[in-house]
């Protein structure tokens, strides 16, 4: 019972790490589809920010400047989204593929050149990173039994970056809800021309949204390489981009429930590592390759229609002519 | 909107667009080369040398040139019925999966039936994996661009759990299959050129590179030629339109990504039926999103995709040879390439035609305006 109990927590603890990527990205993703631009460029902008973050930690010795320059990244990487799609009006996904290609391509020609380690950045002394406090702590998890103990464990001792992630969540919330420039936000994702029509412009706006999401990713971007792990290996982004947008489509473009998305698509990687060869009651072993496309199976199912309802922004994908 | 731009001229819009499209993104990909400090003139003549002029070299760019070509119809195809399909990946890798289980079903059928049969099962189960996103895009409304991107990695884990399961060679530790029947093998074009009596240099270059070059006609045939290709296009226009002309676009759409997948299901027999011989996971390497490139660059017309995809061809096989000649190039850069021209000849559109339009209209005046 203890050792399922150590194993749930262990588990928990796992969703979290793994969600936490995922967390910012989908807010990103919010802030731009909301907006009502498609962003399949998570992954490119993720890439990027995480890329940067350690080449820049690894040259500085600086974590924080490795965070700095790595948001400057996801920013830079939005703003070339946003003069392709919204300054000229190019297609959105087009711009979104381009930008993902070209992060695969950049990450890896610089890695080399600047480091000549075949696409890795050195990997980086612990003082140089985010650390955890070391949350493991086998040893106190077994003395002291207690249930509210254990969720202290999970609570506390992880690295700053993941309670920057959760409190992500509801900041994008009140941003998008409670706030002036998020009601004009949503309205852009909406019926532009209102928006339009009541002197704001459409443009400026959807930079804005662009910029935040670019902000967030190079943060998530940063959690990857200077935080969770300790050194950029290429294509480390490895899809992660693409189940944030799968979280968003999932969780309807709304932060909370696109923060739920995010834990469950969490907890399904976080259970695969631990399911796998375990024989389960009356159902067998489940291939791990399964667990790892439901989220992609979830996201088809919801789209088409079969579980609830999708409601994306009405104009997602249509460039603003005035 | 605001400022009326005179019409670009069809040979500007057709050549001369592309051109500075790719232009644009070579000299970018130069100032990266400079920046990391080498010469990116040196770099364009290793890769000019390594794509043509070396012995066999032409055979490896064709070969690669087949793969893009397969994949540049797939997306092609699509955009004529303005559906983005950029699951051209998947649908290779099921491709892939279609022809291995055929051939290895056929082990004892001779090959005058058991080539057809594997390669008819690539572009049937590529186009399988097409359908279902069509149908979803055409009866349940889900965005394809969404569908098609989770379809990849539904398809790449489909592979994997084959691959390092059932499928696995004995004793083998990395993904792959054991080899097919050798009947089902497609013959090398240096073979076939050896049976008329002409000694050339052994290269990758297979039969599907004549498969390829009849894709090209077919497509041009069915978008030009056909009561399909006349409706695949008026919904890529307008589907609305399209369906008050008595057209049924949930069909047009779930048959044109059929053939978009069947397309890019044919892809795999170039590298499976033609070299490998063996289904190995991860054998599409991003081909599929090259074909985004490919159909851009070739605005969707078959001879634009071929010398898209004979660029591109030309760019991997190059590319290569950047390993060997420099220490901090390495093929990688291809990938730079690729990015800026999807993003030139994609994205960015629409930003060298007004300017470049109006300089042609200055300097041919208003001759080309009276042809417009």
């Amino acid at each position: 019972m203890l050792d399922f109990l150590y194993q749930t927590l262990l588990a928990f603890d796992a969703t979290l790490r793994i969600a936490t990527p995922l967390m910012l990205c989908a807010m990103a993703g919010i802030f731009s589809e909301r907006s009502g631009i498609v962003d399949i460029s998570l992954e490119g902008k993720l890439l990027s920010g995480a890329f940067v973050a350690a080449t820049v930690a690894a040259l500085t010795g600086s974590a924080w400047l490795g965070l700095g320059c790595a948001i400057l990244a996801g920013i830079t990487m939005s703003l070339i989204h946003g003069f392709a799609c919204i300054t000229h009006k190019g297609d959105q996904v087009v711009s979104g593929v381009a930008i993902n290609i070209l992060a695969s391509g950049l990450t890896i020609v610089l890695g080399i050149a600047l480091f000549k380690r075949g696409g890795q950045t050195p990997s980086l002394p612990k003082e140089d990173r985010f650390t955890p406090i070391e949350w493991w702590g086998v040893e106190m998890m077994d003395s002291v039994p207690v249930l509210g103990s254990i969720y202290r464990q999970l609570i506390s001792g992880h690295n700053m970056l993941v309670y920057v992630a959760l409190l992500c969540v509801p900041l994008t919330a009140f941003i998008l809800y409670k706030t002036r420039f998020g009601l004009r936000l949503r309205a852009v994702g909406e019926v532009p021309q209102a928006v339009d029509s009541a002197g704001i412009s459409v443009t400026w706006l959807r930079y804005r949204a662009l910029i935040l999401g670019g902000a967030l990713c190079g943060i998530a971007g940063a959690y990857l390489s200077i935080a969770q792990g300790g050194n950029f290996v290429k294509e480390m982004s490895a899809g992660k981009g693409y189940i944030a947008l799968a979280a968003v489509i999932f969780g309807n473009w709304k932060p909370f429930t696109a923060f739920f998305a995010c834990l469950m698509f969490g907890f399904l990687d976080a259970v695969t590592a631990r399911l796998e060869g375990y024989e389960l009651f009356l159902i067998g072993e489940i291939p791990s390759q399964l667990m790892q496309a439901i989220p992609y199976i979830l996201t088809v199912l919801l789209l088409a229609g079969f579980i609830g309802k999708p409601r994306p922004p009405a104009v997602i994908g249509q460039p603003y002519h005035k | 909107m605001s400022k009326p731009t005179p019409p670009l001229p069809r040979w500007a819009d057709i050549v001369l667009l592309p051109l500075i499209n790719l232009l644009a993104a070579l000299v970018l990909c130069g100032l990266v080369i400079f920046a990391i400090g080498e010469n990116p003139f040196a770099a364009l003549k290793v890769m000019i040398n390594g794509a043509f002029v070396y012995q066999g070299a032409l055979g490896y760019t064709l070969f690669y040139t087949t793969s893009f070509i397969f994949t540049g119809l797939a997306v092609a195809i699509a955009f004529h019925a303005r559906l983005f399909n950029i699951g051209a990946e998947g649908q290779a890798s099921l491709g892939g999966l279609g022809a291995t289980l055929v051939a290895f079903a056929m082990a004892p059928i001779p090959g005058i039936i058991a080539l057809p049969l594997a390669i008819g099962s690539a572009a049937l189960f590529g186009a399988a994996w097409g359908i279902v996103p069509g149908y979803l895009q055409a009866k349940r409304g889900s965005h394809i661009v969404i569908t098609t991107i989770m379809f990849n990695f539904i398809a790449a884990a489909l592979l994997v759990w084959l691959l390092a399961g059932m499928m696995l060679e004995p004793g083998q530790f990395s993904p792959q299959s054991s080899l097919l029947p050798e009947q089902t093998w497609l013959p090398k074009i240096h073979e076939m050129l050896g049976w008329i009596g002409l000694k050339t240099t052994a290269t990758p270059l297979n039969a599907s590179f004549l498969i390829a070059l009849c894709a090209c006609l077919f497509f041009w045939v069915l978008v030009w030629r056909s009561r399909l290709g006349y409706e695949i296009r008026t919904v890529g226009q307008n589907q609305e339109a399209a369906h008050y002309s008595g057209i049924n676009v949930a069909r047009v759409i779930i048959i044109t990504m059929a053939i978009s997948g069947a397309f890019a299901g044919l892809m795999a027999i170039n590298q499976i039926q033609g070299v490998s011989h063996k289904l190995i996971l991860g054998f599409t390497a991003g081909y599929g999103f090259t074909g985004i490139a490919v159909a851009l660059m070739g605005r969707n017309h078959p001879v634009g995709i071929f010398l898209a995809a004979l660029l591109f061809g030309a760019l991997v096989q190059g590319g290569t040879e950047l390993d060997f000649e420099f220490t901090v190039i390495t093929r990688e850069m291809v990938l730079l390439i690729q990015g800026m021209i999807i993003l030139f000849s994609g994205a960015l559109a629409y930003m060298f035609n007004p300017p470049l339009a109006r300089l042609l209209a200055r300097i041919f005046g208003t001759k080309e305006d009276a042809n417009a």
